[in-house]
């Protein structure tokens, strides 16, 4: 098998007249944690399903694990781990009730132990007999989690895995990850969050269903070109106020008592704002582009394409 | 005081109306469902069913054999379709529903009528279901009275009038005092069946669709068919469970009889849920959401109920109604356990019921995979 785990091009999805994934490529290797991210809407989730066989692509071809997407998801499917943006576990059976029906789903050899080896890496051995719809979101997340890793998959697509869980639940999810990572297991991750998005190994940017950026965070900073003026100071509202349609000034960003600015256009950012900065009350600094920065511009374009 | 606002009562009356058009169901079922039961009541139940097929058996041709069979069909009460040759065929009739009556004209008949011995006519009825040949024999009755008249000319003619030339002995088989309750209890078995069969299989499938736990199912290797036989299992057990409360409740409770062998209902019943089943899990394919589900459980009930034979006389509708019947496992079902409990029918006498079964199982269950999708397109 070659070293790409997912190999896919013009990967296309309608539903109904709308296009709601449009002509997409993508390539992840074995090993690697691929973030997934973009706006609401802007079709993760669709490509994830596409990926895993649960949609038919309108247009489109690739292999996922060295099988063909659109006639052997039969295969693709028993070596991947999906695990969907919502609780999809019976939350009507126990938790043990549900790894167990995976288990058997996989027709897993050793179940009962590996079942309980499950149990015990969760901590949830004590509470093996609770019902799963009892569970708070954070743990529904690790058991989904641990769900999906039960057969041990070599693929793990997971769609938003860590929305609404508390930042150390967060950050035990993503020393797994990567721990897995390090045993050759790829994972495919969409996220909203910065944080994660920087401890992948390489991201994809997708805006209502295109692929904008791709690569590592390094390069999808570099890449983006832009120029980022922080403002610092009290009263910022009122300077954003005069900031409002200058030539140049693409996006103005307020983060706590700090404004970025951003634009595409180095000296004409810097001539709309130079009459601003003579005798501000503020505190004017260039500085380098963050990853929020060059998402919050991509959006702000990918809106403006798509009116 | 509390305040009733116009506004808001109109507000919410503009919302439910377009509420209520984008259920398309819904509405569908709403002008559906009177229809529906307009037709069924109004042309297809008749509970004074005609032309119920007869058979004779003629020992002795005569002229007044003639007479009487041109006057059975005449009636409009009785329709002949056999010449039965032997008792064993008489019987063999009866028992598999083929004939509602058998009439017997006995040897010597034709002279014993003319010497005044006042033959016996045997008239043996199915009278399962005691509404279906009330009115038929009552109608015997009257005219067996002077049916002859036309044939007792010249010195004949002292025979016409009172008492009746021929004396009419009815035999009311498998059900001799026509208790009602005889033929509806063991129906109940199969309505009862239907109604819950195809109501919480109907849920099963849904349910996953609308709590999304079918995403996750489709992302495992679990396969169509894998996954509704799975679902079918659990409530085949329950299914024999109603199953054996309904009869218990017949035995003790109602006294109805059962002659045939309760291993073979036991066994037939299977195939009976198994098909009750096939439907549920197919509606499920095809729901949106669990009151889609109920709405088409309902809408398939309805007929089964109707035009099964249990609430009417299956001989009472209409050609076209008894078609639908036909189709209808309810209908089989029905035959099925009325024979082997009534009748005491063993095998052989039940598989004619047991195909139409098994084929509309087939087709059913085949639909529900075409119509399972793998994915959620
Ligand atoms: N089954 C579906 N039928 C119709 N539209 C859908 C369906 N699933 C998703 N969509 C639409 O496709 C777009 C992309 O959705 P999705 O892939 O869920 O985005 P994301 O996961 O990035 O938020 C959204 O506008 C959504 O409304
Ligand atoms: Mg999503």
């Amino acid at each position: 098998m070659s070293n790409l785990v997912i190999e896919v091009k013009g990967l296309t999805k309608y539903f109904g007249k709308r296009c709601v994934v449009d002509n997409l490529a993508l390539h992840v290797e074995r090993g690697q944690i691929y973030g997934f991210l973009g706006p609401n809407g802007s079709g993760k989730t669709t490509t994830i399903r596409m990926l895993c066989g649960l949609l038919t692509p309108d247009a489109g071809q690739g292999q996922c694990l060295g099988y063909n997407i659109l006639t052997q998801s039969d295969q693709i499917k028993r070596q991947v781990g999906y695990m969907t943006q919502k609780f999809t576990l019976y939350e009507d059976l126990t938790i043990h009730e549900n790894l167990d029906f995976v288990a058997r789903i996989y027709g897993m050899s050793r179940r009962r132990v590996r079942v309980s080896q499950s149990l015990e890496q969760l901590g949830l051995t004590e509470r093996a007999n609770q019902l799963a719809g009892s569970l708070s979101g954070g743990w529904k997340q690790r058991l989904a989690l641990a769900a999906c890793l039960l057969h041990e998959p070599q693929l793990l697509l997971l769609d938003e895995p860590t929305a609404g869980v508390d930042p150390k639940a967060r950050r035990d999810f993503w020393e797994q990850i990567h721990q897995l990572s390090a045993q050759g297991i790829t994972t495919l991750v969409s996220t909203h969050y910065m944080d994660e998005a920087e401890r992948c190994h390489r991201l994809a940017y997708l805006a209502y269903g295109n692929l904008l950026v791709n690569g590592t965070v390094q390069e999808v900073i570099d890449h983006s070109g832009l120029t980022v003026w922080t403002v610092m100071g009290d009263n910022l509202w009122k300077l954003q106020a005069q900031l409002k349609s200058l030539p140049g000034l693409e996006q103005v960003v307020p983060f706590g008592n700090l404004l970025h600015l951003i634009g595409q256009d180095t000296d004409l950012l810097q001539a709309s704002i130079a009459p601003l900065m003579t005798n501000s009350p503020y505190e004017w600094q260039l500085s380098k582009p963050t990853l929020e920065d060059v998402f919050i511009s991509l959006m702000g374009h990918a809106q403006d394409h798509s009116l | 005081m509390i305040k009733f606002s116009l506004f808001r009562w109109w507000a919410i009356v503009i919302k439910e109306f377009i509420q209520m058009r984008r259920d398309r169901l819904s509405f569908g079922m709403m002008v559906g469902i009177p229809l529906m039961q307009l037709i069924l009541f109004g042309f297809a139940i008749n509970s004074d069913p005609k032309h119920l097929p007869t058979a004779v058996l003629i020992a002795n041709h005569s002229v007044f054999s003639r007479t009487l069979t041109h006057a059975l069909e005449n009636s409009g009460y009785f329709q002949l379709v056999k010449i039965a040759q032997n008792e064993e065929e008489v019987n063999r009739l009866l028992a598999l529903g083929q004939v509602q009556f058998v009439l017997t004209i006995p040897n010597d008949f034709a002279r014993q009528l003319i010497r005044k011995e006042h033959p016996v006519l045997l008239l043996e009825a199915d009278a399962t279901d005691p509404a279906a040949t009330s009115n038929a024999l009552g109608t015997l009755n009257i005219l067996i009275q002077n049916v002859f008249d036309r044939d007792l000319v010249g010195h004949l003619q002292h025979l016409r009038g009172k008492p009746p030339a021929v004396e009419l002995r009815i035999h009311r088989k498998y059900n001799p005092d026509g208790i009602t309750q005889y033929n509806v209890v063991p129906g109940l078995m199969g309505v009862i069946l239907t109604m819950t069969m195809i109501m919480i299989t109907a849920l099963a499938m849904t349910r996953e669709k609308e709590r999304g736990t079918m995403e996750n199912l489709l992302a495992t290797p679990a396969r169509p068919l894998e996954v509704m036989l799975g679902k079918i299992i659990p409530y085949i057990l329950i299914g024999y469970i109603q199953i054996t409360i309904i009869l218990l409740v017949s035995r003790f409770f109602f006294q109805v009889p059962m002659l045939g062998s309760l291993k073979l209902l036991y066994g037939i019943a299977i195939l009976f849920i198994a098909a009750n089943l096939s439907v549920g899990i197919t509606f499920s394919t095809l729901a949106k959401n669990q009151l889609q589900a109920v709405q088409m459980a309902f809408f398939f009930f309805l007929p089964s109920l109707l035009l099964s034979g249990f609430m009417f006389p299956f001989r009472g509708m209409p050609h076209w109604a008894q078609n639908i019947g036909e189709v209808l496992p309810l209908t089989h079902f029905l035959r099925l356990v009325r024979g082997i409990l009534l009748k005491g029918n063993g095998w052989e006498d039940s598989v004619p019921e047991i195909i139409p079964i098994v084929i509309f199982m087939t087709v059913v269950i085949l639909l529900g995979v075409l119509r399972y999708r793998k994915t959620l397109d």
